[in-house]
């Protein structure tokens, strides 16, 4: 009943890879799991290609942006604790 | 035809850095049971390190203008209980090829305290018993490049990469910032490696032939992130297991720790009503 089959792959695939980023999240998973649920749930209804592509496209963007607050949240850190000068 | 590149990057598994760690009810090491470990972080700079010179090799959007040795095969190895295959997976979804694990029970380890070393005392190696080790790995693995970590997080030495060095007799730059390849005589085949390091107040640069030995700093680069495919994609990739026996490593401590203190609680501020308040209080403490 799909009516996207690739693109429904695509969706599960960037959900969960979302869902793994969620596990090291700083303020816990759970507050991360349920607002990605609710961001995704949110866009149930879209059904055109294009839009969903975008979504596909912004979810994306979302993982990268996540992958980039982790890494200058330890950097920081780390700074902070050996390069304090 | 030029020497190819074969890569080592040993990596140790410690408390995460978001943690902030609690000493046990005997003071004698950190709590580490229940708590969240993760890859040292400056043992990812040098996968990344290593991944990246490997992406300059080869053709594609990453290649380097420039000439770089051929990375055939990137090998990390971590020494420690059975969790370290995590951080080894970790490491392998990173881009390293494949890992070696060396196992050491903290209960039966060879390093015990010949002494019997107190209850919940940590049996890890110690610097110079790691160094002894990745010595005879770097031989019998054939590799010419180690970069490692320039410290771990937990205990802070900064000391396995030097020792390593000396051991092999080879060049070392420590706090590296900067790793660039040169191309030795015209066609020879030979390489030099130019790294610029950390150093007091500025940077140093600093040349060597390989065999290298390279520690890293945190601004060399920017690690990526272990994402999910990439982690699937790792638990397909070889993880030998192995014992300090295995390389004829005598990994007996020489340290004993006596005591863990928590560092004393910072005392909180206090607040003064009006300007006087502040003077009075400031002549109280003779800062004026």
């Amino acid at each position: 009943m799909a009516l996207h089959p690739d693109l429904r792959q695509q969706v599960i695939h960037i959900y969960k890879e979302l869902l793994h980023l969620g596990r090291a999240y700083p303020l816990g998973y759970h507050y991360f799991q349920t607002r990605l649920h609710r961001a995704f749930a949110s866009q149930k209804d879209i059904i055109d290609e294009n839009d969903i592509k975008k979504g596909i496209a912004k979810a994306q963007y979302v993982r990268k942006e996540i992958e980039a607050l982790y890494y200058l949240k330890r950097y920081r850190t780390l700074r902070q604790r050996y390069n304090n000068s | 035809m030029s020497v190819p590149l074969k890569i080592l990057v040993p990596v140790k598994r410690v408390i995460d850095y978001a943690i902030k760690p609690r000493v046990n009810a005997t003071h004698t090491a950190i709590e580490t049971t229940n708590v969240k470990h993760s890859l040292n972080p400056f043992d990812e700079l040098s996968l990344e390190a290593a991944v990246r010179l490997r992406e300059a090799s080869l053709p594609g959007p990453k290649k380097s203008p420039h000439p770089t040795p051929s990375v055939p095969d990137i090998l990390a190895l971590s020494a420690g209980p059975a969790k370290c295959t995590d951080v080894l997976r970790t490491a392998m979804a990173m881009g390293a090829d494949r890992a070696i694990h060396v196992e050491i029970d903290p209960k039966t380890s060879s390093g015990k305290d010949k002494e019997g070393g107190a209850e919940g005392e940590s049996q890890e190696l110690e610097p110079l018993g790691v160094a002894k080790l990745l010595a005879q790995v770097v031989k019998a693995e054939d590799r010419n490049f180690v970069i490692l970590g320039k410290q771990s997080i937990d205990d802070d030495s900064n000391q396995t990469g030097q020792m390593l060095a000396g051991l092999l007799g080879w060049g070392q730059a420590t706090q590296a910032r900067d790793i660039v390849f040169e191309e030795e005589g015209e066609g020879k085949g030979g390489w030099m490696v130019k790294v610029t390091k950390e150093v007091d107040g500025g940077v140093e640069t600093v040349r060597s032939p390989l065999p290298m030995v390279v520690t890293t700093d945190l601004r060399l680069n920017e690690p990526r992130y272990a994402s999910l495919p990439n982690i699937m994609k790792a638990k397909k990739k070889k993880l030998e297991k192995k014992s300090l026996e295995d390389y004829g490593v005598d990994g007996g401590r020489r340290l004993r720790v006596l005591r863990v203190e928590e560092p004393p609680a910072r005392k909180g501020g206090g607040k003064v009503e009006d300007v006087d308040g502040m003077i009075s209080r400031l002549k109280e403490l003779g800062a004026i």
